[in-house]
C-alpha cells in the first residue's frame, strides 16, 4: 500500500560554542523540508538562509553529531533526531 | 570504568587512591592531570562549555575502547566545565592495571582521544577581550597514531 500522508519530519538542532555565538541562537525546532535526508543535506540547507548561516556553509570546519554521537556527514536524518551543529572539539 | 562532568574541583590523592582501593590484583596505577595554563599573561581564566548527555557517553565510550586494548582494572574520568583559572584542575585520568605498560598507554590513549572526540570548548579571557580555542591539528595527529597499534603488551 502507499503511504499517502508523509508526517512531516520534525527533528531538533542545537549549536555550541563558537558556532552558537555567530549565529545567536542555541537551539531550533525544524520541521525538514522535502529534499533534506541526510546531515550534509541538513547544514547545507540551514546555510542557505544566508547572512550568519553561512557560518555553516560546508568547509567551515564545521562537525555534526546525531542523538549524541559524533556523525558523517552522509548520515541519514530521522524524524524526532537531535541534531548538533559544533566546531571542532577542544577539551581536556 | 566511571567518568563524571562536573563544575566542581576533584581530588587528586582521593581519586587516585580510590583506583587500587581493594584490589590486590593492581600492581600499577597511572594519573594525568591537565590544568589551566596562564600562558606567559595571556589567560586570565577560561570557561568550559559541554554537550550535556553527549560529553558522558562520549567519555564512557573512550573509557570502553581503552578497556577493549589493554587489560585495566579500574579507569576514572573527571572533566570540569565552567569558569577557571590558571592553575585550577580541568580533568583528571586514571588507570589502574597488573603492570605500568597498560596503565601508562591506556591513559595517555584515554587522553589523546579526549582532546579530539569529547564536546568540550575553551573560551579564554585574555587582555585583548574573549576568544574561542582553535583545535589544534597536532591532537588530531596524536590521536591518529593509535590506529594501527594494537598495544596489548
Amino acid at each position: 500500500m502507499a503511504n499517502y500522508s508523509v508526517e512531516p519530519m520534525t527533528i531538533r538542532i542545537l549549536y555550541f560554542a563558537a558556532l552558537r555565538d555567530a549565529l545567536g541562537r542555541s537551539e531550533e525546532e525544524l520541521s525538514v523540508p522535502a529534499g533534506v535526508g541526510t546531515i550534509q543535506e541538513l547544514q547545507a540547507f540551514l546555510a542557505d538562509r544566508g547572512d550568519v548561516w553561512q557560518a555553516l556553509r560546508s568547509g567551515r570546519n564545521v562537525r555534526a553529531a546525531r542523538n549524541q554521537r559524533m556523525a558523517q556527514p552522509s548520515e541519514p536524518i530521522m524524524p524526532g533526531d537531535e541534531i548538533a551543529f559544533f566546531p571542532p572539539v577542544t577539551g581536556g | 570504568m566511571s567518568v563524571s562532568v562536573q563544575q566542581a574541583d576533584f581530588d587528586v590523592g582521593a581519586e587516585t587512591a580510590a583506583l587500587a582501593a581493594g584490589d590486590f590484583e593492581v600492581g600499577a596505577v597511572a594519573t594525568f592531570v591537565g590544568l589551566v595554563r596562564r600562558g606567559g599573561n595571556e589567560v586570565s581564566a577560561m570557561t568550559l562549555e559541554h554537550y550535556p548527555g553527549m560529553t558522558e557517553k562520549a567519555l564512557a565510550e573512550i573509557v570502553e575502547q581503552a578497556a577493549r586494548r589493554w587489560q585495566l582494572l579500574a579507569v576514572r574520568v573527571i572533566h570540569r566545565f565552567g569558569r577557571l583559572e590558571p592553575g585550577e584542575r580541568i580533568v583528571f585520568v586514571g588507570v589502574a592495571s597488573a603492570h605500568r605498560g597498560e596503565a601508562f598507554a591506556a591513559c595517555e590513549f584515554i587522553m589523546d582521544y579526549l582532546k579530539t572526540r569529547a564536546p568540550f570548548w575553551k573560551r579564554e579571557e585574555t587582555p585583548r577581550g574573549a576568544r574561542w580555542v582553535d583545535a589544534r591539528e597536532s591532537d588530531d595527529g596524536a590521536a591518529s597514531r593509535w590506529d594501527d597499534v594494537d598495544m596489548r603488551r
